[in-house]
């Protein structure tokens, strides 16, 4: 019997009909041989509720063959508990647990269902952050620090709790869940399209265009709208100019927690010049309102071309300087460097994704795995660090800082406006009863949204996943046994996002 | 007496004046215009005039602590002369009574960090103890190293006589400046040591002691920081114009320009130490300390080394 639906990232729509049904047996069975096998990664697993019951969704990505495997299971879960994938694959963890918080689903040997978001819909309302399960050992000799959930810095909320001997870090715990904004669900209450565009842009603020991408794509699964190839190019330089700037913010922030001002202050400057081109493009420095579904608001005129090239060359030539002498630094590369340690072994367990897993020398990037739009083009080829400490995610940082420049570059050298770019288009009419995914490699790492469709092409299930999902567990990892003074550079290296994770 | 006054007065302008130009040798560095250059003396008098907040689980140790910081520092500030000029304040032996002076200013904020129970506070004040407990050897040792020079125990006596002082000693002296600039950095909390600039409560060492203060007895605790580095910058500086132009118009000056741009530029252009590297950094300063006391001790000696 077949047990997926096999379809990449550049094809349209799926038909619901054409999903399989498998049994839970049986797709846990295949899932044993097949996660082992360390080529595929789970782009999402989510359920959703239909009659008398849940239906579950998978989507398994193939990083060798770009291919997307898409499957579905109807378990008659009241009976008995589904066996835990997690137990055998830990980057399961989020995704199980999110099921478990939303639908009260058992898992059978899951290391530890503890509660994922605390969303507002959430099976067990008597579970609240008063009540998390705090993981403790005991020991004189031990101590245990809280950091949050409110910081004192303008961040989000968060708590770090770490047990820790002296100054060393046994074990940090990540306690997420204080942002209830309900985004999946707002997606799905309103069907108006430019209402959801702006939500997808404020998913993760520091990725809007990241995930309006994400979202883009998926309503122009469903609409058959192929964008053009002008379009897809414009969206590519929208989202290598948000990598570019915010690699550049997290230079300059890793340079500010370690006190070296000179390079704070030069990265800073730089950003501010990247983000100023992204406003004279759209009017936003962040890139709000640059993708829209189905077209475009601000297409590229030659003068726009002209700036970018002009401020992306100026911004690429001085941060190479910055570069070289940030890797000649002996101070700051006394900080960086064995600091942090995820190998590569441990963030394949876990699941980890983007810039912090290619780091640590795990292949973790859509662009090249699973190419759509321009990017089929550009042929990229990923950079790999291999040492996962601090410095190896500052090294990636860096050196795709001067990637992303080059592919603007490139793409705008011979880039005419041709007019051929639609306003966007909002009432598209979507397929119904189908499922459309998107995949997006931002600048953090891998975006996934899917969205399934009723009868009448209405959205009514809408589920997002940001890279930071994955990597917080890394960075729980990567200060373990390091001094509690370091956990600041670490966290800045990772620079996840909280409401990416909360929703 | 006009001239302990006039001391005193120029300590007091040393004391608010090496913040000022710490800030403005990192703004200039920076590219920045920076903030005014009496702007940390306007923040400290706006905090004397509001209220502080004190947590519950705190009890009058806590209120007391700020008070004991300053009054001692502003104690041990009084004995200091500036070159030629005499203290307000001096007996024989007065040398090791700053020290422990200072001492005890840490001890007191030490366990008021302690009273809050905070778990942060508590981090801050076992690195604070740490790092006081390994620089006091270099202080002793870089006073005992002026004592020897002149044969007294008292700032006032040590550098009244030291202009007399043998132009073969100028390297030695030199390094006793250069170990006190060090040892302010220290007692400073500046880079590479300590960041007064974070905001990370899990890096910080001085600044974490003090996170339940606010108002008045934060105003105090940054008075006493101030006068503290005045302490330090005074010494070293008047080690330099032993050896050059013994004078206060020379000391004063040096005091507030040589330490205030050598912590402007260290802060620009390099980065902090990982924490557990602060101890072997501190010993180094330490090892340096005995190790000009024991060449001091060979010079005057005029053993042939």
């Amino acid at each position: 019997m077949k047990l997926y639906h096999v379809t990449n990232n550049c094809a349209s729509h799926i038909a619901l009909s054409d999903i399989p049904v498998v049994e839970y047996v049986e797709l846990y069975n295949d899932l044993k041989e097949r996660m082992a096998q360390r080529r595929y990664h789970i782009g999402h697993y989510f359920a959703t509720e239909i009659e008398n019951g849940l239906k579950f969704f998978l989507i398994l990505l193939d990083d060798t063959t770009s291919e997307v495997l898409v499957t579905s299971f109807v378990p008659d879960y009241y009976s008995e508990g589904l066996a835990s994938l997690t137990a055998l694959h830990p980057a399961f963890h989020p995704f199980e647990r999110e099921i478990h918080e939303l639908y009260g689903v058992p898992f059978d040997s899951h290391p530890w269902l503890k509660p994922l978001r605390f969303s507002h819909d959430r099976r067990d309302k008597a579970s609240t952050m008063d009540s998390y399960p705090f993981y403790s050992i005991e020991g004189a000799e031990l101590h245990e620090v809280n950091v949050g959930p409110i910081h004192a810095g303008i961040i989000e909320p968060g708590a770090f709790r770490f047990i820790c001997a002296g100054e060393q870090v046994l074990h940090l715990e990540i306690a997420l869940g204080y942002q209830h904004r309900g985004v999946e669900g707002e997606m799905v209450r309103n069907q108006n399209r430019l209402r959801q565009t702006l939500i997808a842009e404020s998913i993760a603020g520091d990725t809007a265009v990241g995930h309006a991408t994400a979202y883009a794509e998926v309503v122009e699964k469903f609409a058959g709208f192929k964008a053009s190839k002008s379009l897809s190019l414009e969206r590519m330089i929208a989202i290598e100019l948000e990598r570019i700037a915010m690699h550049l913010a997290d230079t300059g922030a890793l340079a500010t927690d370690i006190g070296f001002q000179l390079y704070q202050v030069a990265c800073e400057a730089l950003r501010t010049v990247t983000i100023n081109t992204s406003q004279a493009w759209c009017g936003n420095r962040f890139g709000k309102s640059v993708i829209r579904p189905c077209g475009s608001n601000h297409p590229l005129t030659e003068q726009k071309i002209a700036l970018i090239r002009k401020n992306i060359s100026e911004v690429r030539r001085r941060y190479n300087e910055v570069r070289e002498d940030i890797m000649e630094s002996p101070s700051l590369l006394a900080r960086f460097e064995q600091c942090g340690l995820v190998p590569k072994s441990e963030m394949e367990t876990i699941g980890g994704v983007g810039q912090a897993a290619r780091a640590s020398g795990l292949l973790r990037d859509l662009r090249a795995t699973h190419p759509s739009g321009y990017y089929t083009e550009i042929k990229h080829e990923p950079i790999l660090k291999h040492d996962g400490d601090v410095m190896s995610r500052l090294a990636t940082r860096m050196d795709e800082v001067l990637q992303s420049a080059d592919y603007i570059e490139s793409a705008l050298a011979n880039y005419k406006p041709q007019g051929d770019i639609p306003a966007p288009d909002y009432n598209a009419t979507l397929q119904g009863d189908a499922l459309a995914f998107s995949l997006v490699e931002g600048w953090r790492g891998e975006i996934c949204h899917v969205a399934l469709t009723n009868g009448e092409g209405e959205i009514v299930k809408y589920k997002i996943k940001d890279p930071s999902l994955h990597n917080w567990l890394g960075l729980a990892i990567a200060v373990r046994s390091e001094g509690i003074s370091d956990f600041p550079i670490n966290n800045k290296s990772f620079n996840l996002s909280y409401c990416g994770h909360d929703l | 007496m006009l001239v302990k006054l006039l001391n005193t007065l120029l300590m007091v302008v040393v004391a608010l004046s090496i913040t000022g130009v710490i800030n403005r040798t990192r703004a200039l560095l920076a590219g920045r215009k920076g903030i005014r250059f009496l702007q940390h003396i306007y923040n400290v008098n706006l905090l004397l005039r509001k209220g502080a907040v004190y947590s519950t689980t705190t009890t009058a140790l806590f209120r007391i602590a700020p008070v004991v910081y300053l009054g001692a520092t502003l104690l041990a500030f009084l004995f200091i002369p500036i070159a030629d000029l005499e203290p307000l304040l001096s007996f024989h032996g007065d040398i090791v009574f700053v020290a422990y002076l200072l001492a005890l200013s840490r001890v007191a904020i030490v366990l008021a960090a302690m009273d809050t129970g905070s778990s942060f506070e508590g981090m801050g004040a076992a690195r604070e103890a740490l790092y006081g407990a390994l620089v006091e050897p270099a202080l002793m040792m870089g006073m005992a190293t002026l004592a020897l020079f002149c044969g007294y125990s008292s700032f006032a006596d040590i550098f009244a006589t030291a202009q007399e002082l043998n132009m073969n000693l100028t390297i030695v002296l030199l390094l006793v400046a250069y170990v006190f600039v060090v040892i302010m950095i220290i007692e400073a909390g500046r880079v590479p040591v300590d960041d007064p600039k974070t905001h990370l409560e899990l890096t910080m060492i001085h600044e974490v002691m003090c996170l339940d203060y606010s108002g008045v007895d934060m105003a105090l605790i940054h008075i006493a920081g101030w006068l503290k580095n005045a302490i330090f910058a005074i010494i070293a500086a008047n080690a330099v114009a032993v050896a050059f132009s013994f004078h206060w118009w020379f000391a004063a000056p040096l005091a507030i320009l040589a330490t205030g741009i050598a912590i402007g530029v260290v802060e620009s252009f390099r980065a902090r130490n990982k924490l557990s590297r602060n101890a072997t950094f501190i010993l180094t300063i330490v090892a340096m300390s005995a190790l000009v006391l024991l060449t001091g001790f060979l010079l005057i000696q005029n053993i042939e080394i």
